[in-house]
């Protein structure tokens, strides 16, 4: 079993947090993994994305090729469109529905989301809004792990949740559990 | 203990440097290599690892560390390799005494570089062992063997890996850290002295070791046959990370033999018998077609080479998994065509940084000349070439800014103006102000000091809190040395500066100071949690 998975946002949103948890989970749980980060120039701002690779077998390419991937998990709705071309039919594509907008040619916001909503399979939410109505502002890279969760198939929901206690251990407990509750807020969000 | 950890290829490195002993690791930073050198400061307190002033001065310190008889790393992004080119090349006849690793990371497809230079010709150039990891393991492990091979050959390894080596993660099994050499600096001087009468002697004596380095690269662990196969019309020759992306083809299902090259020079004769296989050879690397190229004079113009320089792969830019598939006849599946909605995102400077204001203040100026050119420089800087301030001319390489002008200005130019950051400065800027000094160029210098090297993630800057007294030092007239705080509220004075350093016939300078937003706000993190 394989799950090739494409993380997409724009610099400083928080994706590199959630292939931390997700990596972090494939590690206990002794699957192969493959994640190839952006560092440097493009974080300021720009798209960034990860190609985050999980199997049973052995992985070769740090990179998902062309019309394979499983999943695309993103911080916001054009950066999701971005990978459209890497899906396979069967594919999620699992997105906040907030444009973060820092060009002047930003797309027309209407015709965005109705491309969106014209795949097959997809999961969009407001996550930033979710986030600030449950105080916990920090946290939408999480709501949107949340949910993803059911999607990632190769690890239970219940295997990431254990790995954000570890991944955010340092932080002290009380950030522990707001993530906890933003991951089950996004897990149940799409039931 | 041998353990499993989950590391990117730069952290896997620096764990392999550290558990081969060495001793220093030297390095300026550089997208995609700098998170060795940060690692390894951050877990291995008995390893010098200050970073230094720019790639030559690492390279020579390392160098240095050697002649001393302990192991030492150096690390450099691949056009850093230009920077050091002087002590890497002579580093090949002197040899060296304690194992010296020179560590270049390549950025083919230029994700944060102005250029995609391969740095195997570096180490061919030189006429040193050459290694390539494809994994992260690879690279772990590879580190006690180049060490090893380093000291047995008593030559420096050049390691180079690609961006996707280096900033991708994958699972890799450590072992246990090897203790440091003892101080044991060398005696011999007619090794180290390169006057020609010695220095032909150690050519000889390097020209010489070449068989030597072909029988490593033939007996080496990382060059083997990886797909066997008795007959068939193309075999492939895999280098380094290139090797993945073949065998995420499945050479083995379509009965294509393959040999995996992560070390060099070309191991000939195994490549040789490949051909001798095959009716024809595809060349899979990452970078330029420097294997492709060997192997065409190796099996003569009769036999059919395919690669980069043919067009079954890309001329430029990074391989992918995809077009070595289309490269053995696998088409790129389309399921989804490419969505309507989505316009490029190019980085940008951070909202309320310093080079913003710095840019608006030159802009307005700037706006009054209908000749004026600013000559930028490497760094966050560079940005500033891009919507909404479209303010730079030039960017060529560390330090070019003042040097770019100080040659426009003899032409006739003016204004011309550089902007250069501080750590670009300490790097590389400091000798070309001394040029423009010493010539009375009329040119307008702007330092904008963010008191760090901001672009590759906030590393100590070299020249911190010295930037006036170098200026002196150098010779320009205190009255043409100005430090100003680049915020909106001090635009009027800034931009008055401005106006009258330009009109000043000589060399000025104008140092806008103000701490990068990134680290300031991650200080006050860490003060936060320590409270």
């Amino acid at each position: 079993m394989k799950k090739d998975i494409i993380l997409a946002g724009v610099g400083g949103q928080g994706i590199l947090t959630i292939a931390t948890i997700i990596g972090d989970a494939a590690a206990v749980a002794g699957l192969s993994l493959k994640q190839a980060e952006v560092h440097g120039m493009s974080q300021r701002g720009g798209d960034v994305q990860s190609n985050l690779r999980l199997s049973t077998d052995e992985i070769y390419s740090d990179l998902i090729k062309q019309g394979t991937a499983d999943l695309i998990i993103s911080m916001e709705p054009m950066e999701a469109l971005r990978y459209v071309e890497y899906l396979n039919n069967e594919a999620w594509v699992v997105t906040s529905s907030q444009p973060f907008k820092n060009i002047p040619n930003y797309p027309d916001e209407q015709q965005l989301a109705d491309e969106v909503a014209a795949l097959p399979h997809v999961a969009s939410l407001p996550i930033e809004d979710i986030a600030r109505q449950n105080s916990m502002p920090k946290s939408a890279n999480v709501i949107l792990l949340g949910m993803a969760a059911r999607y990632i198939e190769i690890l239970t929901p219940e295997q990431l949740r254990q790995c954000i206690a570890r991944v955010f251990a340092s932080k002290g407990e009380a950030v522990v559990q707001l993530n906890q509750q933003a991951f089950d807020l996004g897990l149940n969000a799409v039931k | 203990m041998i353990e499993r950890k989950l590391l990117l290829g730069d952290e896997a490195i620096a764990i392999g440097a550290i558990h081969a002993g060495i001793s220093g690791v030297y390095a300026y930073p550089g997208t995609p290599s700098t998170e060795i050198t940060e690692y390894i400061q951050a877990s291995a307190p008995e390893v010098r690892s200050r970073w230094c002033t720019n790639e030559k001065t690492a390279m020579e310190a390392a160098l240095g560390m050697s002649y001393a008889g302990k192991r030492s790393l150096v690390c450099m992004k691949h056009v850093g390799m230009n920077v050091a080119a002087d002590a890497f090349v002579n580093s090949a006849i002197t040899g060296v005494n304690g194992g010296l690793v020179v560590l270049a990371a390549d950025d083919p497809s230029m994700h944060s570089s102005q250029n995609e230079q391969d740095s195997r010709f570096y180490g061919k150039f030189a006429m040193i062992p050459i290694l390539e990891p494809s994994t992260q393991q690879e690279a772990y492990d590879m580190m006690k063997y180049a060490f090893d091979m380093s000291e047995k050959l008593r030559l420096p390894v050049l390691m180079r890996i690609v961006t996707r080596l280096a900033h991708s993660r994958a699972g890799v099994v450590v072992d246990d850290a090897m203790a440091q050499n003892e101080l044991n600096p060398d005696n011999e001087r007619t090794h180290w002295v390169l006057l020609p009468g010695n220095a032909r002697r150690q050519y000889a004596s390097l020209v010489a070791k070449q068989p030597e380095l072909m029988s490593w690269s033939l007996s080496s662990p990382y060059n083997k046959q990886a797909v066997e196969a008795d007959k068939a019309s193309v075999g492939i020759v895999a280098c380094g990370i290139a090797y993945n992306y073949v065998m995420e083809n499945n050479p083995k299902a379509m009965g294509i033999p393959v040999v995996k090259v992560s070390q060099y020079p070309v191991p000939e004769s195994l490549i040789k018998e490949l051909a001798q296989k095959c009716d024809s050879l595809l060349i899979a690397e990452d970078g330029q077609p420097l294997v492709e190229e060997q192997v065409k004079a190796l099996v003569g113009s009769d036999y059919k080479v395919k690669g980069r320089l043919t067009g079954d792969l890309p001329r430029m830019g990074e391989l992918t998994p995809d077009c070595v598939g289309e490269a053995l006849g696998i088409k790129v599946e389309q399921t989804f065509a490419a969505a309507q909605n989505v316009m490029p995102r190019p980085p940008a400077l951070c909202q309320g940084c310093g080079h913003r204001d710095v840019y608006d203040a030159l802009n307005k100026v700037v706006a009054e000349y209908a000749d004026a050119r600013i000559f930028g420089d490497i760094g966050c800087y560079t940005l500033g070439a891009l919507p909404p301030f479209r303010a730079i001319d030039s960017c060529v390489d560390m330090g070019a800014s003042i040097t770019m002008a100080k040659g426009a200005a003899d032409a006739g130019v003016h204004p011309a103006i550089a902007v250069i950051g501080d750590s670009t400065f300490a790097h590389s800027g400091m000798t070309g102000l001394l040029d423009a000094v010493n010539d009375g160029s009329r040119i307008t210098v702007v330092i904008s000091d963010n008191l760090t090297t901001a672009m590759t993630g906030g590393q100590d800057s070299a020249g911190t809190n010295k930037f006036e007294a170098i200026c002196l030092g150098l010779g320009v007239d205190p009255e043409h040395v100005n430090v100003v705080v680049p915020l909106p509220k001090n635009m009027e004075e800034i931009t008055r500066i401005i106006r009258e350093e330009i009109e000043y016939d000589g060399v000025s300078v104008i140092i806008p100071r103000r701490e990068c937003l990134q680290t300031l706000n991650r200080k006050l993190r860490q003060k936060r949690a320590q409270q």
